[in-house]
């Protein structure tokens, strides 16, 4: 079974929304544990929506694609819509079955993104 | 050069999966039938608890619990079999000595060196310990080309030598432990361990050594009262016994003066309202129900390995590294980035390396699809890769059960991989 199908070879090789923002409102680190691997993702959100996002990354082939694809699907979204996207949602963008051990990579933008609506919801309870 | 094929028909997983490739020992090594037969015949034959019953089937299960414990003393040539005690895993013995003796030794401005080629288990612990008492926490430096501990020096007739001058700004009269592996997990690098302690004894005799032995104790014969050293530690499940079972020896003076970390049932002499006095080593470090019929199975791992002999399996070993080392340098030459030196006198069947720009993990994954198992990552030795400022590294190992047709279908997929990525 093979997990590099050409469409995920083709956004590690060209990612959607690589590089950074001028003006970001929220950014966020996150590490692969597995591997030390990084991920930096910085948003620009106003009023409750998307804008844009930039990504840099050092990772694998599928935590790149995972993040070129992932991103560029919630770009535009609310919030809202943001807080109710599952991780099977992300694995069905990437097309392919993936191990436990291999789905990490896979969720490191998911869960980047994760956090950054979890600190936005404190920001805003404060 | 051991006789593979044979070998393998005493490992179950080869006839399951018959086109399995399996080069990550290092992690954990596969496991023989007799080994498996042996946990299963104490849970059908004999499964009670031990110590606490006096009926026979308990008297059967302490008995062979015990004689686990014997074969590992005879094994390591520890002075008595009860410096040996059972633990969950190396990482849990290392923490003991740390929590259970360090903790109470060390005090402000004391000074702990690791270095930087342990794996995790030997690093974090003693950074914390340091951390809580202020003490200092000193890591020995790597030479990135020959992947030596920094005082080790190289001789040009394939000699190791301690520069003493080097190891006198790392020992001093405030060192009171050093925690150091026998083999790196990632370079492979086999450190002169006799002489390393003889020349840190030499600078100060009060310092405690721990060796960490979970990549020695499964390809090389270890003496402890020959080393000099005061603890030592390792895993069954490297050496081809359960998973659940770490090792921890340490010299029976010291273990006297060592505290337990859990405290409960048989670890116990005396309990009373007021107060309770503990066992004797190495129960009192036992606390609670061991893993039975792991160290009743670990027993017969040691036999399999004293069977087959320590010095066969080293030897085999250097041949593949050899063999792996020469092949992956002629075919992929400057396309290649191995760590450490290819002097094989010094170095375990471990190789870590970087292809090409190839993600360790997605190379990993395309050799995984051909049922070749390599680990990928940083091997729990960040410090390390950040020294060498990689993220990670792909690592092949080999043991008893490899041969050069492995190595050969390593270089054909890789091959593969390049054209592939």
């Amino acid at each position: 079974m093979d997990i590099y199908k050409e469409n995920i070879l083709y956004h590690s090789r060209y990612p959607k929304n690589y590089g950074r923002l001028k003006d970001k409102t929220h950014s966020i680190r996150i590490n692969n544990p597995l591997c030390g691997d990084q991920i930096e993702i910085e948003l620009k959100i106003k009023k409750g929506i998307i804008k844009k996002i930039g990504f840099v990354a050092e990772g694998c082939i599928i935590s790149r694609a995972s993040s070129s694809m992932f991103l560029e699907f919630i770009k535009g979204k609310t919030l809202k819509e943001l807080g109710q996207i599952s991780q099977d949602q992300v694995i069905k963008l990437l097309g392919v079955k993936l191990g436990v051990n291999r789905m990490k990579c896979a969720l490191l933008p998911f869960l980047a993104i994760r956090d950054i609506l979890k600190a936005n919801v404190k920001k805003n309870n404060q | 050069m051991l006789n593979v094929q044979k070998i393998k028909r005493d490992f179950p997983i080869f006839q399951k999966i018959p086109n399995l490739i399996y080069l990550d020992s290092t992690a954990t090594s596969l496991k023989p039938r007799e080994v498996m037969k042996k946990g299963r015949e104490y849970y059908e034959n004999y499964g009670a608890n031990i110590f606490r019953g006096i009926y026979s089937l308990s008297e059967r299960a302490t008995e062979a619990y015990e004689e686990t414990r014997k074969k590992m003393a005879k094994l390591i040539n520890a002075y008595y079999a009860e410096e040996v005690i059972f633990t969950k895993n190396t990482t849990e013995s290392i923490n003991l000595i740390v929590f259970g003796l360090a903790r109470y030794l060390i005090k402000k401005d004391d000074e702990i060196l690791v270095t930087m080629m342990e794996h995790h288990s030997n690093f974090v612990p003693w950074q914390m310990l340091c951390q809580e008492k202020k003490a200092k926490f000193r890591v020995v430096g790597v030479e990135k080309d020959n992947g030596f501990l920094d005082f080790v020096d190289f001789e040009r007739n394939n000699n190791l030598k301690i520069n003493m001058d080097k190891l006198k700004k790392w020992v001093t009269k405030k060192t009171r432990f050093f925690s150091l592996t026998s083999i790196s997990n990632v370079l492979g690098t086999i450190n002169p361990i006799k002489e390393i302690i003889k020349a840190v004894k030499e600078i100060n005799k009060e310092t405690i050594i721990i060796i960490d032995g979970a990549q020695a104790l499964p390809h090389q014969s270890v003496n402890v009262q020959d080393l000099g050293i005061d603890f030592f530690v390792g895993s069954s499940h490297k050496m081809l016994g359960p998973t659940g079972v770490g090792i921890l020896w340490g010299r029976l003076e010291l273990l006297r003066q060592m505290r337990p970390v859990f405290y409960g049932g048989e670890m116990v002499e005396w309990v009373s309202k007021e107060k309770s006095i503990f066992q004797n080593p190495p129960y009192r470090f036992e606390a609670g129900t061991p893993a039975i019929a792991q160290v009743v199975a670990l027993g017969t791992a040691i036999d399999y390995l004293i069977k087959i002999g320590f010095k066969n399996i080293e030897n085999h070993e250097k041949e593949l590294v050899r063999y792996a080392f020469d092949c992956l340098k002629k075919t992929f030459g400057e396309k290649i980035k191995i760590l450490g030196k290819d002097n094989i006198l010094f170095r375990s069947g471990i190789i870590s390396f970087n292809l090409r720009k190839i993600h360790p993990h997605d190379l990993a994954h395309f050799l995984g699809q051909k049922n070749i198992c390599v680990r990928s990552g940083h091997h729990c030795a960040m410090p390390l890769h950040q020294f060498y400022r990689i993220n990670g590294s792909v690592r092949a190992s080999f043991y008893l059960y490899n041969d050069f047709s492995d190595i050969d279908k390593l270089i054909l997929n890789l091959k593969k991989a390049i054209n592939f990525f």
